[in-house]
């Protein structure tokens, strides 16, 4: 939902993110930041604004992906582990 | 940071028979790797059944076991779907590139070690990468709205 608002080559403010949208403007800071630690999003600063861009950079992708295999793995392992160990 | 394999090594507080069952016997792999599979692994053969993973159980489980060498090494081949969601997820694979996951053994002084390793994720299409991100976006999105829920509820 985020991601479909944010096209690439384009800075949004926080405020433009958060009109028309559900979620509160710390819910919105909070999911850019996500987004910005796996890559995808970039911020700078205009004043006292962050301003966020879309990066559809492929090894961003790949990277969130191994994150997300990584994750599943993570928790699988630790039933695993319940299991062995019960 | 290699973007084609991923590994992991756990430490377990059993002995490498119980986790080599645990691996291998079907009912204990699905047990914690939440599927239901439909019969024993067997080398050389197509192993089938569904994931019954909260939320995605509408995918086929399907992976080619490869090698099964006692107490030390479990490994088997399987396809990433395009997508999980049930919009769009096709429960045909046979176009899928796969990749390979290898569950290797150790003995310790305390148990055994495992060694986990999924690797050739560079045969796979970027879409599906995409695909994955926006999957955890709508996790997350999730994980708000129960947060959001509970403190409402608790105020």
């Amino acid at each position: 939902m985020l991601v479909a608002k944010l096209c690439a080559g384009q800075t949004y403010s926080i405020s433009q993110l958060t009109r028309g949208s559900r979620l509160s403007r710390q819910a919105i800071t909070k999911h850019l930041r996500v987004l910005e630690g796996a890559g995808i999003v970039h911020s700078s600063r205009a004043g006292r604004e962050s301003l966020f861009e879309f990066d559809p950079e492929p090894i961003a992708e790949v990277r969130e992906y191994l994150r997300f295999v990584s994750e599943q793995w993570d928790e699988a392992l630790g039933r695993l582990k319940a299991l062995v160990e019960r | 940071m290699s973007t084609d394999r991923i590994e992991k090594r756990i430490e377990l507080k059993a002995p490498i028979s119980r986790v080599w069952r645990a691996l291998t016997d079907y009912k204990e792999f699905g047990e914690w790797f939440r599927v239901k599979l439909e019969g024993p692994f067997v080398v050389g053969q197509i192993s089938t059944g569904h994931i019954t993973y909260p939320g995605y159980e509408h995918v086929r489980w399907e992976a080619m076991v490869q090698r099964m060498e006692q107490e030390r090494l479990f490994s088997f081949t399987w396809a990433h779907p395009k997508s999980f969601d049930k919009a769009s997820y096709s429960p045909d694979y046979s176009k899928e590139p796969t990749t390979l996951v290898e569950f290797r053994l150790e003995k310790t002084a305390t148990g055994t070690l495992l060694v986990l390793t999924e690797s050739g994720f560079d045969k796979l299409p970027a879409d599906r990468r995409l695909e994955a991100f926006r999957r955890n976006e709508g996790g997350w999105t999730e994980q708000m709205k129960n947060i959001e829920n509970h403190v409402a509820k608790n105020t």
